[in-house]
C-alpha cells in the first residue's frame, strides 16, 4: 500500500504523495526530468526531498514497487532475485545512513562485492541522489568489476576503450582505416564495437567477418561487435557469423525494451548462442549494452519515474546476463534530458557510480550532441574525472567526431591523456600485444613509437592507389 | 634542452583519409592534438552550433518542390506546436503534435478514400539537409514508383516546420494513408550538417512507438547516395505494404546492395589490413 512522505520546514509542510514522487523530486535538476513534469518545484523542494528520503529505511524498497510487479518483468526481476543474505548487513540502515557506510572505512572493495546482490537499483538511485560528485567518485573507485573474454577488462589502475570505427556507409577501406588508426594509439581493448550504417543482418555479418579477420591477422587479445539488434545478431549466429560479443541498448522498464523490440527472454537465448560459440580465451562474458538517462521517458514508457531511477534499473537487466561491457551513452540523447556540460557530468557520474555499486562492469561514453549545451572542455572534465574514479572503459574514435552517428566522443588522443596523468594502462594482455607490435616504446610511460610499426608498415603497402568513392 | 627531434609526430598513415572523413592520422604533440588539428575541431563544432539554430526557408523550398515535380498545388505548409528553437530543443512532445491551423488545413484537404503513401518533409535539427536533399532524392524516389509495376496512391507533399519524426504520425492519419515518409534533418555532425534521415512507418497514428519505425540515416551526397536510398526505402516500402507492418518485425532484407558503393570487391572484406 502506498504510503505518504512529509515533513515540515519552518512554517512550510511538505507532502509527497508516492516513492516515485519524493525519489524524483529528490533528484538533482535535469532537463528530461522537467519534460516529464516530475521535478522538484524549488530548490527547497529538492533538498527537502532528499531529507526526506534520507531518512527512510532502505527495506522500503523491498516493500513498495516503483513499477508495479504485475505490470513489468524488470520489477520482477529486482524482487525476485533479491539477495536476502547478501542483504543483511545493511538491512538496517537507511538510505542517509547507507550513503555514511558507503563512504566510511567499513565498506572496502570486498565488502561492497558481497552486499552487491542485495542492493536493488532503486537503493541505489535513492543513495546517489544525496550523494555529491565526489562521494560518487570515491565510492565508484571502491567497487571493482572484473570481466574476461579475450582479455581482462575493470582490474585496478586500467582504463580501457572501445576502437569504434564507425563509417556512414561502412565502407570496409574507411573502417580499416579507423581500425589501424585506432590500434596504432593504442585503442581497442575493450572491443572493437562498429555501429552499422543500416540495420541490415547481412551488413552486420560482412563487419563481423571484417574485424575477425584483422583480429585473427594480428592476434591481437581483443573481442569484436557489430551494434546492431540482437534479433539480428542471433541471425548472424545461426548464419554461422563470427560473434564475439551480443549488443543490445537496454533500457529500465519493460515497456521501454519493448519499444526496442526485446524482452528479457530474447537476452537470455542470446547470452546461451554466444556462449555456445566458445570464442572467448580468459573469460565467458558475451553481452555488451547500452544504456542511457532519458531512454524510457523518450519511449513514453517511464511510469512516472525520474530518468535517473530508470536508468539504474536498466543495470538490473544488464547484470542479469553477466555483460562483458555496459556503458552509459551519457551525452547521446540530447538537451532534451541533459541540457548541458553540467547536467551531462552528473549524470556520468552517478550511471557509473549506480551501475558499479551494483555489480555492472560499467564504461561511459563520454559524449554530446551539436545541439547539446556543451563543448570539448566538458568532455575532458568528465573523462578526467571518469578516470579518477576507476571507470572500466571510454570510447575511442578518430579525432572525437563520429562521422556515421554525428555526435562527438572520446579520442584515441583522449583515452591516452586520461591513461598518462592518472597513471592508468590498458588491459593486461592487451598491453603486452602494444609492446610486442612496437606501437609503443614504452607502454609504462605511454610513450608511442614515432616510427611505424613493421606489421602495419607491411600492410600501408597493400592500401588501393585510388580510392572509389569521392570525398 | 632542445633536440633535433620534432616537436609534433606526423602519422604516415594520414594518406588513408583518402578513404574516410573520419578524423585518422592527425599526428601528435606527445599524446595530445597538434594545435592546427584542434582549431580546425574547433571551427567545425561551430559551424554545426551555428548549422542547429538556422531556420528553413519553407517558402523557397516549397517553391522549389513544386516547380520540380510540375505539382499542381503547392506543398503544404505546416507547423508544430512549438513556438521557437529554445522550445524545440528542449520540448520534444510539442514537436511532434501539429498545432491547431495545420491540423485543420489538413483535414480539410485529407482524400475520403485511402492513399498508399503521405511524404512529410520535416526541418528537424538540420535545415539545410532539409533543404539541399529533399528535391534529389524525392526525384530518386518517384522514379522507383513510376518503374514499378503497381500502382501507387500519394498523399499531397506536406512540409513542417520545427517538427519531430513522430509528426509523420499524426500527418498520415490525418491524410488517410496506409504509410507515412518522414524526410527530416538529422542532428548536424561535424563532418556532416546535411544529413537527412528517412523514417518510414506502416499505419501511422498519433502515440506510435519507434519499434515501429524502420530508419535509414546519412542520406547526404557525401554520403548514402540518393538513387541507393530510394531503392531501399521503395523494397521497405513493398514489404510493408505485402506484410502491413513495419519496424523491428521488417527487417531490411536488401542484401545484395550492401556492397554497393565499397572501395571493396562485391562479396568481399578484403582491405588492406588484411592484404597479404
Amino acid at each position: 500500500m502506498a504510503q505518504t512522505f512529509q515533513t515540515t520546514l519552518g512554517s512550510r509542510h511538505y507532502r509527497f504523495r508516492s516513492l516515485a514522487e519524493l525519489m524524483a523530486k529528490a533528484t538533482p535538476a535535469r532537463s528530461g526530468d522537467r519534460l516529464a513534469g516530475v521535478i522538484a518545484e524549488s530548490a527547497e523542494e529538492r533538498v527537502v526531498a532528499q531529507m526526506v528520503l534520507a531518512d527512510l529505511p532502505l527495506t522500503t524498497f523491498l516493500n513498495e514497487a516503483l513499477v508495479p510487479y504485475e505490470q513489468d518483468e524488470i520489477t520482477r526481476l529486482i524482487i525476485d532475485d533479491h539477495d536476502a543474505e547478501a542483504f543483511a548487513p545493511i538491512r538496517h540502515l537507511t538510505v542517509g545512513d547507507f550513503r555514511n557506510w558507503l563512504l566510511s572505512d567499513q565498506a572496502t572493495s570486498e565488502a561492497l562485492s558481497d552486499v552487491r546482490s542485495g542492493i536493488t537499483p532503486e537503493m541505489a538511485a535513492a543513495v546517489s541522489k544525496l550523494m555529491r560528485n565526489q562521494d560518487l567518485i570515491l565510492v565508484g573507485k571502491k567497487c571493482r568489476v572484473v570481466t574476461a573474454f579475450r582479455n581482462t577488462i575493470g582490474l585496478p589502475g586500467r582504463l580501457s576503450t572501445r576502437l569504434q570505427p564507425n563509417h556512414p556507409t561502412d565502407d570496409v577501406t574507411g573502417i580499416a582505416a579507423s581500425i589501424l588508426d585506432g590500434l596504432l594509439y593504442g585503442s581497442g581493448d575493450a572491443v572493437i564495437g562498429i555501429n552499422p550504417a543500416t540495420d541490415n543482418v547481412a551488413q552486420s555479418v560482412k563487419l563481423m567477418r571484417l574485424m575477425d579477420d584483422v583480429i585473427q591477422k594480428y592476434q591481437i587479445p581483443t573481442q569484436s561487435c557489430v551494434l546492431t539488434h540482437v534479433t539480428n545478431t542471433l541471425e548472424a549466429i545461426e548464419q554461422d557469423a563470427p560473434v564475439d560479443l551480443v549488443f543490445q541498448s537496454v533500457g529500465g522498464t519493460e515497456a521501454t525494451n519493448r519499444s526496442f523490440g526485446f524482452d528479457l527472454s530474447i537476452l537470455a537465448e542470446a547470452e546461451a548462442a554466444a556462449q555456445s560459440l566458445n570464442r572467448g580465451t580468459v573469460g565467458r562474458n558475451v553481452m555488451y549494452f547500452e544504456t542511457g538517462q532519458g531512454s524510457a521517458l523518450s519511449a513514453d514508457a517511464h511510469h512516472g519515474l525520474d530518468q535517473q531511477t530508470c536508468e539504474a534499473r536498466a543495470y538490473a537487466v544488464a547484470r542479469k546476463f553477466n555483460p562483458l561491457l555496459v556503458n552509459t551513452v551519457v551525452g547521446f540523447i540530447g538537451p532534451e534530458y541533459l541540457f548541458d556540460g553540467k547536467e551531462i557530468t552528473r549524470a556520468g557520474l552517478e550511471d557509473h557510480f549506480c551501475g558499479k555499486l551494483l555489480g555492472v562492469p560499467m564504461g561511459c561514453d563520454v559524449c554530446y550532441t551539436n545541439h547539446a549545451e556543451a563543448d570539448q572542455n566538458d568532455m575532458d572534465n568528465l573523462l578526467t574525472l571518469l578516470g579518477v574514479a576507476g571507470c572500466n572503459f571510454v570510447m575511442g574514435i578518430p579525432g572525437s567526431d563520429d562521422i556515421m552517428l554525428n555526435y562527438q566522443t572520446t579520442s584515441f588522443h583522449d583515452a591516452l591523456y586520461a591513461r598518462r596523468v592518472l597513471r592508468l594502462k590498458a588491459a593486461p594482455e592487451f598491453e603486452r600485444w602494444l609492446t610486442e607490435m612496437q606501437i609503443f616504446q614504452d607502454v609504462k610511460t605511454h610513450q608511442l613509437n614515432d616510427q611505424l610499426p613493421a606489421a602495419f608498415a607491411n600492410s600501408l603497402r597493400h592500401l588501393p592507389k585510388e580510392p572509389r568513392h569521392d570525398v | 634542452m632542445t633536440s633535433n627531434k620534432p616537436i609534433v609526430v606526423e602519422n604516415p598513415w594520414e594518406r588513408l583519409r583518402a578513404f574516410t572523413d573520419a578524423r585518422i592520422g592527425l599526428g601528435r604533440a606527445g599524446v595530445s592534438l597538434p594545435t592546427g588539428k584542434l582549431l580546425e575541431f574547433q571551427l567545425a563544432h561551430a559551424q554545426a552550433q551555428d548549422a542547429v539554430h538556422c531556420p528553413l526557408d519553407v517558402e523557397a523550398l516549397a517553391q522549389q518542390l513544386q516547380e520540380a515535380f510540375a505539382l499542381e498545388h503547392e506543398p503544404l505548409r505546416l507547423h508544430s506546436q512549438v513556438e521557437d528553437r529554445a522550445m524545440y530543443l528542449q520540448r520534444p512532445d510539442f514537436g511532434r503534435r501539429l498545432n491547431d491551423d495545420s491540423r485543420e488545413r489538413l483535414e480539410a484537404v485529407a482524400s475520403q478514400s485511402r492513399v498508399d503513401l503521405a511524404v512529410v518533409v520535416v526541418d528537424g535539427l538540420s535545415a539545410l539537409a532539409v533543404q539541399q536533399n529533399s528535391q534529389p532524392f524525392l526525384k530518386a524516389l518517384y522514379q522507383q514508383f513510376e518503374q514499378d509495376s503497381a500502382e501507387w496512391q500519394l498523399a499531397p507533399l506536406t512540409i513542417v516546420e520545427q517538427g519531430r519524426v513522430a509528426i509523420g504520425d499524426e500527418i498520415g492519419a490525418l491524410l488517410n494513408a496506409d504509410a507515412v515518409l518522414v524526410m527530416i534533418g538529422e542532428r548536424p555532425g561535424l563532418s556532416s550538417p546535411d544529413s537527412l534521415g528517412l523514417y518510414m512507418t506502416w499505419a501511422p497514428e498519433p502515440g506510435l512507438k519507434d519499434d515501429r519505425r524502420n530508419c535509414i540515416s546519412n542520406v547526404r551526397p557525401a554520403g548514402l547516395q540518393m538513387d541507393e536510398a530510394a531503392r531501399r526505402l521503395f523494397l521497405l516500402l513493398k514489404e510493408a505494404r505485402q506484410k502491413k507492418l513495419s519496424g523491428v518485425k521488417l527487417k531490411d532484407r536488401s542484401e545484395d546492395n550492401v556492397l554497393e558503393g565499397d572501395s571493396a570487391a562485391p562479396g568481399s572484406t578484403q582491405n588492406f589490413l588484411v592484404s597479404d
